[in-house]
């Protein structure tokens, strides 16, 4: 089995497929502190299901899914920024606006019925089918969220988990909650190439809420949830190609199983620190 | 600091009106009123970030204005959910660098601020504990440490003490009043309580239904200027060192228990 891996590793679908891989779990697992910590899995699953639409209706046309997922997530993030930043109008806006998206893809998929094996791939995720041209695009994104996470982290840091006194020391707080969802319509986009449109939650909720589990040091929080993104995608893909299961199957157990580790309670970091300074 | 005609409306609902009042370096001044009178609003105007509908207001010389490092600011006590993941001396240390783009470890002198800053407020202990699991009274400590980690020259309270025990209620207050005191700071404290801070308010202002009087504690919380400003008979009352402020406006009498120690308006007069 491990002769069979090593030989599949030198092909270049399968070296496309890992970087692939670890460049969506770096991006994810960085985004997913502040999903996470902003309480906005609605609205990761509101931009993957109208990404699914976009993605749909490019594909009608000739174009890239890629870009159609990517044009699809941007516009639901622009409508949310526009219309609801509070938490309680946030939820009502995400969900109708993922309705009619949702219905438009409906529309989209009637007139594309030709090619239900695409769709089915967008909704559950086709990492295997990463072309080249996918992977240029998917670089060009993961370094743009992750520049751009790095150019806000501070005051994002401080918006999120103090709101009221962030705003008295001058953070640009509504721009903040913009430029944030609109980072995470390109996380989601790089997301949905791994794990799919249905299972996006696996990696923009599961690593950030294990971390969270882990450590309330923030810097160490956030290395945990890139961690766990990484160890869910690259061992799911790993796994996947010695076995006849899809790679999502393997990247959500992964992510469960690390969830429900860090749950029923290793030691955890405070309690090690405490254990060493008692 | 410096009110002059100061007007501050919501559309068309006015929230106080031609306020003129001077509050000079140093002085602790406690904003006092019911519910929903535009407490927090004057706080607001303050950091620049609701702006007058007329009339003008200085602040440290200056114009009110966003972001202005010269002033820290308390929030409420609202609780930090149980599995954030920050440690106190995170929230301090945002108070350093939180408003501040890009990416970046703080310096070592910065490290040392963060440090007399918990110092200055007796959290040292709890500093590096997850800040969810710590009571009010040291999560208020913290947010105290985070709005003096600046070195401003003036402190926005915005009812520091609301749900917080007697005990936690004097803690917070004499922290505050020792800093003004220590550094002649400016404290703008505001409170629908006035008896915690009756030992350190140098003046008063008393805002309800858009009207206002300002003074000391002794000239506006008398039963002619409360009447006055209700436009309905209020009694205040002195006992054992406490003032309490009973109104026939409301009908309700007046609970020692009971947080809310100025009766609701019973209609606007204006």
């Amino acid at each position: 089995m491990i002769d069979q891996l090593v030989h599949l590793l030198g092909y270049s679908f399968v070296q496309n497929m890992l970087l692939a891989g670890v460049l969506v779990a770096v991006v994810a697992g960085l985004v997913s502190r502040f999903v996470v910590a902003r309480s906005m899995s609605f609205a990761v699953h509101a931009l993957a299901e109208v990404g699914f639409t976009g993605s749909v209706g490019f594909l009608l046309i000739g174009m890239s899914p890629v870009l159609g997922l990517l044009t699809g997530s941007f516009v639901v993030a622009l409508i949310i920024g526009a219309l609801g930043l509070r938490v309680r109008e946030r939820d009502a806006v995400v969900g109708l606006v993922m309705a009619f998206g949702l219905g438009l893809g409906v529309l989209f998929l009637s007139l594309y019925a030709r090619y239900a094996t695409e769709a089915i791939a967008l909704l559950f995720g086709a990492i295997t089918a990463v072309s080249q041209g996918d992977l240029m695009l998917m670089v060009v994104v993961a370094v743009v969220t992750i520049v751009g996470l790095g150019a806000m982290y501070r005051p994002l840091t401080f918006a999120t988990v103090d709101p009221v006194v962030a705003e008295a020391r001058g953070v640009p707080v509504r721009l903040i909650s913009i430029l944030f969802l609109l980072l995470l319509a390109a996380a989601v986009a790089e997301a949905v190439q791994v794990v799919g449109v249905l299972l996006i939650l696996t990696l923009l909720i599961t690593p950030g809420a294990t971390a969270e589990r882990l450590t309330a040091h923030p810097g160490l929080a956030t290395v945990a949830s890139v961690g766990v993104a990484l160890l869910a995608t690259i061992g799911g893909i790993l796994l996947a190609l010695m076995t006849a299961a899809p790679v999502s199957f393997y990247v959500t157990t992964i992510a469960f199983v690390c969830y429900i580790a860090a749950r029923l309670g290793p030691p955890t970091l405070e309690r090690l620190q405490a254990a060493h300074s008692s | 600091m410096c009110f002059d005609r100061a007007t501050l409306a919501y559309g068309d609902r006015v929230v106080w009106s031609e306020l003129s009042m001077t509050v000079p370096q140093g002085e602790f001044l406690a904003v006092l009123g019911p519910n929903g009178s535009g407490k927090t609003s004057l706080l607001r105007a303050l950091l620049g970030l609701a702006p007058l509908a007329s009339g003008s207001l200085d602040v440290l010389g200056r114009p009110p204005r966003r972001g202005n490092p010269a002033i820290g600011y308390v929030p409420q006590h609202a609780g930090f959910d149980r599995d954030v993941p920050l440690r106190g001396r995170d929230l301090v240390a945002l108070g350093v660098d939180g408003h501040k783009w890009g990416f970046g470890r703080l310096s070592r002198a910065d490290r040392a601020r963060v440090e007399s800053a918990l110092e200055d407020v007796a959290a040292c202990q709890y500093a590096d504990a997850p800040i969810g699991r710590l009571s009010g009274g040291e999560q208020q400590r913290l947010r105290i440490a985070q709005a003096l980690v600046g070195n401003p020259k003036l402190l926005l309270c915005d009812e520091p003490l609301a749900s917080l025990d007697m005990r936690y209620q004097q803690e917070i207050t004499e922290l505050i009043g020792n800093w003004s005191r220590d550094k002649d700071g400016t404290v703008v404290f505001v409170t629908h309580d006035v008896n915690p801070v009756l030992g350190y308010a140098d003046r008063v202002v008393f805002v309800v239904n858009g009207r206002w009087a300002a003074g000391s504690t002794d000239d506006v919380l008398t039963t002619e200027t409360m009447s006055d400003l209700y436009d309905a008979p209020v009694e205040v009352l002195r006992v054992r060192g406490r003032i309490v402020v009973v109104g026939e406006a409301s009908g309700a009498g007046f609970d020692l228990d009971e947080p809310h120690h100025f009766p609701e308006p019973a209609e606007t007069h204006r």
